[in-house]
């Protein structure tokens, strides 16, 4: 880890305001993913910005009677927040799926969004990594890519987004609201927020320097039944292979609409967009979810070593699905 | 869930004796409060942080090394190279070094240019900090010619080579009969290959030295199984006698055989502590620990099985073929337990090496049978299902009578009756013998079983013990207690064989200062150490008595000591009896002092005369998520019998460890080896897989009574060990049982067992 | 990137990968200095590193240190501040044996800089005990035998602690069937999820599961 400089910002204009400042500059909010980084000089800033204080942990109503979810907020306080436990229960499932509890009592919520990717030459220097270096080439490739994307990769990454919170909040549809230097704000929609690699795999969000996360708005909660499902290697506290968020709203025994999002499968959280419109309207039944599992995945692509994602993707989201459309 | 049957007292016991009790650790309290003090946790005025730069490839040399930055950067006190590191030894030759070589070798660090593996010390930097160290070892600049190397075991297999014995001095091949005429012959065969990844060992504690000179006397503070192979090591590695070099190690945080040699922070440390003349400390970080500090290797296992159509053995081939480093030779004794374990008259097994350019490979818990095992009751579950045999009948009627390559009795051997208790305890009867057709929900469900076998050995240790005038007891020795619970079984056997209080005893283990012992390995700690104890408890007692029997001031004088015993803080010799303390202030104010030893079990008669192990059956229960394929354990169960047990509570922690060692060999423990770089993937805990709590189920323990009068005088066998032993195949064959689905290639991920799963309807 | 540890100049791998198969390997490399350098590289009086003041609050103590801003708080505890307990296994928050309790809650302090915690309420293993007297979670790990080696033990026991407060408080885990309902009843199925950022090698989980087990019974 090399030598840094260290303040705590005052506020959030001020945090971003310092952080615009210098080019070498970060935020720094829960540590758990940027020190992890720092230590193996994957990140090298020369100045960090503490906004782990700032006053932005606060889950609030909003107006159309979703949620506002402060930047700062830690992701086991938002897993436990008694609002998003009934109205957004795959958020919870998602957020408790992810790390550790001590891993929880830390990350925040804008930490978690913007972690970066957990493929293991990106995490050794002496790799090829067009992500951590741009023009170094891809290990990844042709290497031991058992955890690495199906969908939206390009020749040069094919890592993923290791978050299972931002797998659910796509499903829902959240809103990103930044803040900028001049103190402008913005509003991104979740989808628009992360990047595929294309040629800049290095480029991992629309963020500009300096422009800061204040808040994760959830718009009021989709009709129908909610379920995230994370497969994993081990029991627990290891990455998704695969994930599905589900949404499924039925009438009697027909879906009148899907919302669905993969993890451990892109760059991003992977809206299947396909898979819903194939199952808004049709039966609730084995077929339709077959169907949209296929549809969700027509374009995906193996690396040898992640093959197996694809057919196991289809299966996880056809069962994922059927919970969700069950007693909904 | 635990039921421990201890053995019976013997006649040669005091009765209500304390060994086998369950009681608390001795050490407990320590770990428990962080009061235990790990190697790097040692405070010296003035110590300095060092900080190891790995190589950047697997093969080559340096051609430049730019530490200018570095030297300049704060708080930096030395930046060594192999350009201006102290002269050590040449590493040597890489052919098969005998087995103490193996241990006393010189391991040179940063002695040469030239770069055998991934991540070898190229540098080390040492600050006033760690901070400062580790930012310093970022700055430094270094250009390789990397050379080609070979990183591929199956791709090499032709390359094969057999090396002149295997890990602990066995035979590389054993032949009895004629294996390929029966096997031709045999109208029922499996004939199957299985793959076992590399894997690395991963204590806690990662591997970590503090080294401090006193004039020409080096102290080693560091986190070793064996602090005489160690002292041994880092001695010719210094080129100094090993005399003035003392190695402290009390607390150990987990080693599971990666701790029985010297590795780079040890030597390093010394090194650095010596030009700068103040303490130095280093550890090795998790990611560096991959490449540093030993793995089991990467293997393919062809195990053949001839039977008759009644299940009886007719052949049984056992062969190997295992990564080795191309510096230096390790051969996992893989196929050796094959020779013991079940009866049949043509039989062959064999060790093959492939030589890579990786580092050595290591003692890793239950070396042998770990990967050996979990091959070959594999295979005898493929069997047992071609034949329509339970898998436990086709083990009971291949049991031999005595060893059968040896061709010695067994000291003591209940399998039959492990596997027997299991079957009623477990519900064997319950398991469904077609695959695949038990399923609650979307869950699959499968019984396995397999069998457990591991060697005793035992180790030359010495242990000295000491009674003052309160009648209080030290046992010193250079023994280590690695989680194994040595500190706690060695305060019992002191305590029963003297007739006091456990509160009475102290044990001092881990400083070389301290009776040389074999230390913490191949499960021989307990019995080695314990029997040494023993030993000197007993030269002890008849100390004490021909005092009390000679001595004027002495209440005993004269008495008949044939009929002596020591129990309840007295002494007792026919009807007479003195207290202990009362009888030790009299005769001898300056206490007693004796010592005890055992031989190396290899040289003994008994060892000779009887073929010693260690039995136990595993039993497990999966269930396997239909839609994804994702494998969880329901229970596991183990059967041992393994001599005496010590002390019950730690035994059965040793057995339910073992267990989860099979757990995360059978279903996600695998470092991958990238064959274009040579380097290890995923080195660190995030993507090396073992095994957390979630994982892990419910377990139970039972120990057989047995008392292995042949093994050693406390009738006790090694038990750290017996658990992993067959505990994977378990896991494998319940997998198959489950699903149908016959995975050789380890670990059993969910990726290989879902293109076989059928979708079932919603 | 590859071949070289610099992150600056041109890739030694980009130009070995030809060099390898055609035989070039050394006209592509710089001369080595073959002759070993004259005298150990050691700086007489080296610089010493900036640090920072920071008033830390650990085991209900004030402390006023100056540290480098790069000092997590782990290595603040273990190097700095003599509080060993706090176990370094993996200093990349994958093992949890370096868990503290911070304001009560269970965190990896390899994971967070000391200087992020002025003014926080650290709690270490040292600071469990009452004088003698083990806090209940110590003494049900003694005699469940929660443990071996015991190097992830003050982990352990310092997020079992935390772990029993978030169970207290009503918060749901991967393990519960419904994240809504109010209150947990603590299984073993859920002690196990709660308990899986603590790795123990030794594999004394099931011992841990019935020591926590008895030290929330006993709350």
């Amino acid at each position: 880890m090399q030598s840094f400089t260290y303040e705590r910002a005052a506020s959030a204009e001020q945090a971003a305001a310092a952080v615009a400042a210098r080019p070498d500059a970060k935020f720094i909010s829960g540590g758990t993913n940027l020190l992890d980084l720092m230590k193996l000089e994957i990140e090298r800033p020369a100045h960090l910005v503490d906004i782990s204080r700032l006053p932005l942990d606060r889950i609030e109503e909003t107006a159309e009677g979703g949620l506002r979810v402060g930047a700062q907020v830690r992701n086991s306080d938002l897993a436990a927040d008694p609002r998003v436990r009934s109205r957004y229960p795959m958020l919870t499932q998602a957020l408790l799926a992810g790390a550790s509890g001590q891993i929880r009592n830390k990350a925040s919520t804008s930490g978690n969004l913007l972690q970066r990717t957990r493929c293991p030459y990106f995490y050794d220097r002496n790799m090829p990594c067009n992500k951590r270096e741009q023009g170094s080439g891809c290990a990844a490739l042709q290497g031991f890519n058992r955890m690495h994307a199906v969908l939206g990769a390009s020749e040069a990454c094919i890592a993923v987004h290791s978050s299972d919170m931002a797998v659910a909040m796509s499903g829902l549809d959240a809103r990103i609201e930044t803040i900028s230097p001049g103190g402008e704000t913005r509003t991104i929609p979740i989808g628009d927020f992360h990047r595929l690699p294309e040629a800049t795999p290095h480029v991992e969000t629309v963020l500009g320097h300096g422009e800061m996360i204040a808040a994760v708005t959830l718009p009021s909660p989709p009709p129908g039944r909610q379920v995230y499902r994370k497969v994993r290697d081990r029991a627990s506290y290891a990455f998704a292979l695969v994930s599905v968020a589900a949404i499924v709203e039925t009438s009697g025994d027909r879906i009148r609409s899907a919302r669905i999002a993969m993890g451990g499968v892109a760059a991003k959280p992977w809206r299947a967009t396909e898979a819903e419109r194939t199952l808004a309207g049709a039966a609730a039944s084995d077929g339709a979810f077959t169907d949209a599992a296929e549809a969700a995945l027509a374009g995906a692509v193996g690396h040898g070593g992640n093959d197996f994602k694809i057919p196991l993707a289809k299966r996880t989201m056809r069962h994922t699905l059927a919970a969700a459309a069950e007693s909904a | 869930m635990t039921e421990t049957k201890t053995s019976e007292n013997r006649p040669s016991e005091p009765r209500n004796g304390v060994i086998g009790r369950p009681i608390d650790r001795i050490d407990g309290p320590l770990k428990v409060t962080g009061d235990a003090t790990y190697a790097y946790e040692n405070a010296l005025d003035g110590t300095a942080y060092g900080y190891i730069l790995g190589a950047a490839v697997a093969k080559g040399r340096i051609a430049e090394i730019d530490t200018a930055e570095a030297e300049r950067a704060p708080a930096v006190l030395l930046v060594m190279t192999h350009r201006n590191a102290p002269a050590q030894p040449d590493f040597g030759p890489a052919v098969t070094p005998t087995v103490p070589e193996v241990f006393t070798r010189a391991r040179p660090a940063l002695n040469s240019e030239r770069v055998r593996y991934y991540d070898e010390p190229v540098a080390l930097v040492v600050a006033e900090t760690f901070e400062a160290a580790r930012a310093a070892a970022g700055l430094i600049k270094v250009r390789y010619d990397e050379a080609p190397g070979v990183y591929d075991l199956p791709g090499h297999k032709a390359d094969a080579y057999a090396p002149k014995r295997t890990n602990a001095g066995f035979e590389t091949d054993s032949v009895v009969g004629d294996f390929e005429s029966a096997f031709a012959a045999a109208p029922v065969k499996i004939d199957a290959t299985y793959r076992t990844p590399f894997e690395h060992h991963n204590p806690m504690e990662p591997h970590a030295t503090l080294a401090a000179w006193s004039g020409n006397e080096l102290t080693i503070h560091t986190s070793a199984q064996t602090l005489a192979n160690f002292r041994a090591g880092v001695a010719s590695t210094l080129r100094i006698p090993p005399e003035r070099v003392r190695i402290v190690s009390p607390f150990i945080g987990g080693g599971f055989g990666s701790k029985l040699i010297a590795h780079a922070d040890t030597i390093l440390a010394a090194l650095a502590a010596q030009f700068l003349q103040r303490p130095v400390k280093i550890a090795l970080t998790r990611q560096q620990m991959f490449a540093n500090a030993g793995h089991r290797a990467e293997m393919i296992q062809q195990v053949r099985l001839g039977a008759d159509t009644d299940g009886r053995l007719t052949g049984i081939a056992h062969d190997v073929w295992s990564a080795t480093s191309s510096f230096e030779e390790y051969c996992e004794q893989t196929a050796v337990f094959a020779r013991s374990l079940y009866a049949a008259p043509d039989r062959v097994t064999r060790h093959r090496l492939v030589p890579l350019d990786i580092n050595r490979g290591e003692w890793m818990r239950s070396p042998g049978e770990a990967p050996g095992m979990l091959a070959f009751e594999c295979a005898m579950d493929e069997l047992a299902e071609r034949l329509g045999l339970d898998p436990i009948e086709l083990r009971i009627r291949n049991e031999p009578a005595q060893d059968p390559e040896r061709g010695v009795p067994f000291s003591t051997r209940n399998l039959v009756a492990c596997m027997e208790e299991g079957a009623r305890r477990f519900g064997w009867v319950r398991r469904e013998p077609t695959p695949g057709r038990t399923r609650e929900g979307r869950k699959l469900i499968g019984y396995g079983m397999a069998a457990a076998i591991r060697p005793n050995y035992i180790g030359a240790a010495t242990a000295r013990v000491a009674i003052d005038r309160d009648g209080r007891v030290t046992a010193r020795l250079d023994m280590t207690d690695i989680g194994t619970g040595t500190y706690t079984i060695l305060t019992q056997i002191a305590a029963e064989s003297l007739g006091v209080p456990i509160s009475s005893v102290k044990v001092e283990l881990g400083d070389s200062r301290f009776p040389r012992t074999a230390g913490s390995g191949g499960s021989w700690g307990a019995a080695s150490a314990g029997s040494a104890l023993h030993n000197a408890c007993n030269a002890l007692k008849q100390r004490i008595l021909e005092a009390a029997q000679s001595s004027e001031a002495s209440p005993l004088r004269g008495a008949n000591a044939t009929e002596a015993s020591f129990a309840d803080s007295e002494v007792r010799v026919g009807q007479q009896s003195a207290g202990l303390a009362d009888l030790i202030r009299r005769i001898a104010p300056a206490g007693f002092e004796a010592e005890g030893s055992v031989a190396p079990g290899a040289t003994t008669e008994s060892y000779k005369a009887y073929s010693q192990h260690s039995y136990g059956a595993h039993f497990a229960e999966v269930a396997v998520d239909c839609d994804t394929g994702e494998i969880r354990m329901r229970r596991m169960l183990a059967v041992m019998g393994a001599g005496r047990i010590l002390n019950a509570k730690t035994a059965r922690s040793q057995i339910i460890g073992g267990m989860t060692w099979g757990i995360g060999a059978a279903l996600m423990e695998q470092t991958v080896l990238d064959p274009r770089y040579g380097h290890f993937v995923n080195h660190d805990l995030a993507e090396y897989h073992v095994p957390i709590n979630g994982d892990v189920p419910e377990m139970e323990v039972v120990f057989l009574e047995e008392h292995d009068d042949k093994a050693n005088p406390l009738g006790a066998k090694g038990l750290g060990e017996l658990g992993v032993c067959g505990a994977g195949a378990a896991v494998a064959n319940a997998i198959y049982n489950a699903t149908g689905v016959r995975v050789r290639e380890f670990p059993i991920t969910l990726d290989k067992v879902l293109p076989a799963l059928p979708v079932i309807a919603i | 990137m590859a071949k070289t540890d610099n992150r600056s100049g041109p890739t030694r791998r980009t130009v070995l990968e030809g060099g390898v198969a055609t035989g070039v390997l050394l006209a592509t490399g710089i001369p080595v200095d073959a002759e070993p350098a004259d005298t150990v590289t050691a700086a007489a009086s080296p610089t010493p590193v900036p640090t920072m003041p920071m008033s830390l609050r650990i085991n209900a103590r004030d402390l006023a240190v100056e540290l480098d801003p790069r000092t997590t708080l782990l290595d603040a505890l273990r190097n700095h501040l003599g509080l060993t307990g706090s176990k370094k296994g993996c200093d990349h928050g994958q093992c949890g044996a370096c868990t503290v309790l911070v304001d009560g809650r269970r965190i990896n302090s390899c994971l967070t800089l000391a200087a992020m915690h002025e003014g926080d309420e650290i709690t270490t293993v040292e600071g469990l005990a009452e004088g003698d007297r083990l806090h209940p979670v110590q003494a049900a790990f003694v005699a469940r035998d929660g443990f071996q080696c015991g190097y992830c033990t003050p982990g352990q026991i310092c997020s079992a602690v935390g772990m029993l407060g978030e169970a207290k408080a009503g918060w749901p885990s991967h393990a519960s069937a419904d994240v809504a309902a109010a209150s947990v009843a603590l299984t073993d199925a859920e002690i196990r999820e709660r308990m899986s950022g603590n790795i123990c090698r030794c594999a004394a989980y099931p011992n841990i599961v019935a020591a926590i087990r008895d030290a929330a019974e006993e709350a």
